[in-house]
């Protein structure tokens, strides 16, 4: 490979037509041939748009490989191949293209994609998107040296997840029950308290009488500084900080960061699950930021959108990293995700939330409305659904009481919301008694069982409980997706 | 020389060298004999593709693999063949990815997470299958003839076929005994040239299977399903669509079609779909017994797992795999059902390798050939005379998931022209729970015309009569519900109002199916037909006896309606006495309230 690398040497394309700074590739030989391996660099480059670099007449750089990028100053900064071929190469850096120049860039071409050292002692630090110390301290010395980008994993090779996960929160425990090994978004609004519960959500959940090593990991993507320090602050207050790495691409950092942010998180994620064996709780967020640094990416790129300026690929691209969650039968570890969206305009039918919802394992669906009613957590019941819920739930694992007193509820509150309908129109006075009962159940649904405190932790008798008791405002006859069997034990009581 | 496939036959070569990367699609040049459609080895990780373009001494490559590190200037490898499906004794009960390499291979090669370049054979090329002829030497054979058969489970007969493409003189044929699916266990003469026959043939993904010719569409596939068999049923080789938007049950649905229905085999295409889901498949089949054959329910399934998150362009794929392992069990004479789920994921892969090869993009960035694709895939379906002579069917069930719930969107407007049965599923319904949440409104089937003669001959002579009734009903109950959203409920006489009742009964109690209940997850067609007499009869007597002066709370307060609610969970398939104590009940009900009334 050495002779080729003489070969390569470039004609000064763009030199021609700029007369006062060449931009001329010259090629240096690495200092360091033996760590580099095939590694080459470049001094020079052709145009930059944006995020990306376009350099020409390049040896032949493979796709998706991991670049360094050394700015006038000696500053270095990562990027990936995002296309290349035998004229042109495309370079993504992420931490952004300010005060690059043509002539004095140099690229560093590492001949191998780009890799996360990952290790346990990673957890209680905090890292940029990159996977970089940010909090001041060195670097972990890492155990494994790993592709961020992942490879899928082979449905045989997976478990199927039915270990119920107690969140203490009655409208998720009883509702849309969170399994271990699932990923369950939240789609939410601005100025709604999705950050809140994810924190709830990471303080309390437990496996139903177990106890297990367990982490969390945070990747925020384009969050305030504000909601970063929440979250810190909600770990720390909890004591769990040491079992907590933080993968942060704030608002002001650059957004083309944020595409990496969650693959360095998933990264480390799967070495800690299924290497280590632990239960990893992953929360990422927001989601609709990394969609907006894809598009704009894509946009650069004068790739064909689809909706809204989205790419194509939206969806393959967001599928890569909500499929690396689950259990593997050869590892006891999982790893849960909970990624985090504010849906624009609150609309649940844009692409990004649409999209989600076809590949995540159900969706918790925040209402404006309900928010303003002072109602947390402001969960909407019926667009809500976790679709794993059927086989974690019941006989041994809950209660056998528990698949149809949900179904039940689903179909009461389905009910109350046609009955409001019916009485905005002709009033509360023209319904039948019936439709009165529903209406008195659906104000005690939202405000006992729904409703409760920040802190409030519930065991998952406690909702049950709380279920039956709000079911009690119907007449028996109306609870026809409940047997008699069950009805004879909680309902008469 | 077994693989004999229409298109030339060559040996691997390099056919020329990669020039660009771009995701799942790769440019080569320098390109010397290479042939359209032709599976290719890219670079020295030997990722598999498939030739999609010729332009000059350039190809367009898509590549079912992660491209990462591939570069220009690496070698493209021509295998010589199309992008073919090795079929044979052995492919029952496996899980394979979108282009058939089996998974339970590649994890014992690559362990949990998927690796790149590797390959495995679809069928055990060691097992040795117990092969019986069935013909004799001497014989003059057509493609497509039944040689012999292997029992490959215990109650499926595997038929090993003559490849479609050759015809001449068996001039021999092996004793019975146990063979690999690689040894010769014939010979054919044609043109002086001997072809040697193995258990194990190849055919191209994207060209349908020959046929002899295409029959009626007049037997349903009973799916067990009441709200499929009853109001829009689909025919044995028919074709299907399932839209509805994230959470209203396409995959809910697939699973107990493919569950529960008469087919002899099903494939099942996991195209873009969750991992997860098809871990649970994989989990629950081998634990469900099929009513029919008392086997479990895995021993008549192929599942072809192309999850969201493996390489689009495999996705392209899967879906020609599956209709191709389909089209291959119905030449032996059987009944195949095809689930693909879901249909939009495989058009999102081809808009998204359109897109990179700069193609002219229609409507929403799809490329303009898509309502042709679509075509072509339903067109597949059928159910025809084979060329060994048996009758054989290919149903295809798409699930399409129309971006935003809108069936606006291109993906599902031309599906619906291309197939001739809608299941469109509603969100309101399964917002309410209310599963399978199949719209009794938007859905259609025209096949309904071609079966009603079916079900009228084996379950009952008033079936089409009673399901128009309560297809009225329901037409009428939309009319009413909007009077009642108005005015309220008191506001409609009692016979309207009775109308309501009686459509709430039946969606409670005959469309709403529970798919985890022992006695309710299938009904077969004697069950379905008795229900729906059932409540027909509820709702003729109860609306002569309102004629009469009977109150509206009386008739609701019957001892049996409760019967009628539960009936789906209180009685087995196998119990069909019970739905007739029920009809005695009710008809005597009735007959006292008029007796104090009338």
């Amino acid at each position: 490979m050495v002779d080729q690398r003489t070969s390569v040497k470039s004609t000064p394309v763009a030199a021609a037509s700029t007369p006062k700074k060449n931009a001329q590739h010259t090629l240096l030989l690495p200092a360091r041939i033996d760590e580099l391996k095939s590694a080459r660099e470049y001094i020079g480059i052709d145009k930059i748009d944006g995020p990306l670099l376009f350099i020409k007449k390049t040896h032949n750089v493979g796709y998706r490989e991991l670049v360094e990028c050394v700015d006038g100053s000696g500053n270095v900064r990562l990027g990936m191949v995002l296309e290349t071929s035998a004229d042109i190469v495309v370079v993504q850096v992420f931490e952004g293209t300010a005060s690059l120049t043509l002539p004095e860039t140099r690229l560093r071409f590492s001949g191998e994609p780009h890799k996360l050292g990952v290790s346990e002692r990673m957890l209680g630090r905090v890292f940029n998107g990159l996977g970089q110390p940010r909090d001041g301290g060195p670097a972990p010395r890492p155990e494994h040296e790993l592709n961020v980008n992942g490879k899928p994993i082979n449905p045989t090779a997976r478990a199927y997840p039915r270990d119920f996960i107690q969140t203490g929160i009655s409208v998720i425990d009883g509702m849309n029950t969170l399994i271990r090994g699932q990923k369950l978004p939240i789609f939410s609004g601005n100025g709604l308290p999705h950050n809140e519960l994810a924190a709830q959500i990471a303080r309390q959940s437990k496996i139903h009488g177990a106890e297990s090593e367990f982490a969390v990991i945070f990747a925020a993507m384009g969050v305030k500084h504000d909601v970063a320090n929440f979250f810190i602050r909600s770990f720390e207050e909890s004591g769990v900080m040491h079992k907590v790495a933080l993968f942060l691409s704030l608002a002001d950092d650059p957004s083309i960061e944020r595409l990496i942010t969650p693959r360095s998180a998933l990264t480390l994620a799967e070495f800690l699950a299924f290497e280590k064996n632990m239960h990893v709780l992953v929360i990422l967020t927001d989601m609709s930021n990394y969609c907006e640094s894809l598009r704009e990416v894509s946009t650069i790129r004068g790739e064909i959108p689809s909706r809204k300026g989205y790419p194509g690929y939206l969806y393959s691209d967001l599928a890569e990293l909500y499929e690396r969650s689950g259990m593997l039968k050869s590892s006891s570890g999982s790893i849960t995700q909970l990624p985090i969206l504010t849906m624009p305009n609150d609309d649940i039918s844009h692409p990004i939330p649409d999209l989600t919802g076809y590949i995540t394992e159900g969706q918790i669906v925040f209402e404006r409305e309900m928010h303003s009613r002072g109602i947390y957590p402001p969960v909407a019941g019926l667009p809500s659904l976790s679709r794993l819920m059927k086989d974690g739930i019941g006989k041994e694992m809950t209660r056998e009481d528990h698949p149809h007193l949900a179904s039940q509820l689903f179909a009461a509150y389905s009910y109350v919301k046609d009955v409001r309908n019916l009485a905005s129109v002709i009033g509360e006075e023209e319904l039948t008694p019936l439709d009165n009962h529903y209406l008195e159940f659906g104000r005690a649904f939202e405000e006992k069982f729904i409703t409760q405190r920040m802190d409030e932790e519930r065991t998952i008798e406690q909702t049950l409980t709380l279920g039956w008791e709000t079911l009690r405002l119907l007449p028996a006859e109306e609870l026809t997706r409940l047997t008699e069997e069950e009805i004879d034990t909680y309902y008469a009581i | 020389m077994s693989n004999l496939m229409p298109g030339g036959e060559k040996t691997e070569r390099i056919i020329g060298s990669v020039y660009r990367v771009n995701g799942p699609v790769v440019e080569a040049t320098g390109i010397t004999d290479a042939m359209m459609f032709e599976m290719v080895a890219v670079g020295g990780n030997r990722l598999i593709g498939e030739l999609v373009k010729l332009e000059k001494n350039k190809a367009v490559i898509q590549v079912y693999e992660d491209t990462t590190g591939v570069k220009p200037g690496e070698p493209v490898f021509g295998s010589g063949a199309l992008l073919s499906a090795e079929l044979g004794p052995g492919l029952i009960g496996t899980i394979y990815d979108g282009i058939l390499r089996p998974l339970s291979s590649l994890l014992q090669i690559s362990g949990d997470f998927l690796d790149r370049g590797i390959t495995a054979p679809p069928i055990d090329q060691e097992k040795k299958w117990h092969f019986e002829p069935l013909l004799d030497a001497g014989t003059a054979v057509d493609g497509g003839m039944i040689i012999g058969r292997v029992k490959e489970t215990e109650f499926f007969y595997h038929r090993i076929l003559i490849p479609p493409t050759l015809h001449g003189t068996l001039v021999s044929i092996a004793p019975e005994g146990d063979y690999t699916v690689k040894e010769a266990i014939g010979e054919i003469e044609k043109d002086k040239a001997i072809y040697p026959i193995c258990m194990s043939q190849k055919w191209p993904l994207r060209r349908p299977r020959p046929v002899k010719g295409r029959a009626a569409l007049d037997t349903p596939l009973i799916t067990g399903q009441r709200v499929i068999d009853t109001l829009f049923p689909i025919a044995k080789g028919g074709t299907v669509a399932i839209p509805g938007g994230f959470g209203t049950g396409k995959t809910m649905t697939q699973h107990a079609v493919a569950k529960w229905c008469d087919a002899d085999i099903i494939v099942y295409i996991g195209c873009g779909e969750r991992g997860n889901e098809m871990t649970g498949v994989l989990n629950e089949l081998p634990n469900l017994i099929d009513p029919r054959t008392g086997r479990n329910l895995m021993e008549r399934t192929i599942l072809i797992a192309n999850t969201s998150n493996v390489p689009v362009s495999a996705r392209e794929a899967s879906i020609y795999t599956g209709v191709t392992l389909a089209e291959y069990f119905r030449d032996q004479g059987y009944h195949v059902a095809v689930m693909a789920d879901s249909t939009s994921r495989w058009a999102e892969a081809l808009r998204e390798l359109s897109g990179r090869m700069e193609e002219m993009p229609a409507e929403e960035g799809f490329p303009a050939y898509l309502p042709t694709r679509i075509a072509e895939f339903y067109e597949r379906a059928g159910f025809m005379e084979t060329l060994c002579g048996k009758n054989g069917s290919v149903t295809l069930i798409g699930a399409v998931s129309p971006p935003g719930g809108d069936f606006s969107e291109p993906v599902t407007q031309h599906t619906k022209r291309f197939v001739r049965c809608f299941w469109s599923l509603d969100r309101q319904l399964a917002n309410a729970r209310h599963y399978p949440a199949i719209s009794w409104l938007d859905s259609y089937s025209e096949y309904l015309s071609d079966i009603a003669p079916w079900w009228e001959q084996n379950a009952g002579a008033d079936w089409s009569q009673n399901r128009s009734i309560i297809m009225d009903l329901l037409q009428k109950e939309v009319r009413l519900n909007q009077v009642v959203k108005l005015v309220g409920p008191d506001a409609l006489p009692n016979s309207q109002r009775f109308i309501i009742d009686t459509c709430t009964l039946f969606k409670n109690a005959f469309l709403q199916q529970n798919a985890f209940d022992e006695n309710d997850r299938y009904s077969t067609v004697n069950k379905q037909y008795k229900m729906l007499e059932l409540i027909v009869q509820y709702y003729q007597r109860g609306h002569k006896a309102i004629k009469n002066g009977v109150t509206l709370v009386k008739i609701r307060q019957m001892k049996t309606y409760q019967d009628l609610v539960k009936m789906k969970f209180s009685i087995a398939n196998d119990d069909l006495a019970e739905f007739d104590k029920i009809m005695n009940r009710l008809e005597r009900a009735f007959d006292q309230l008029e007796a104090i009334f009338g």
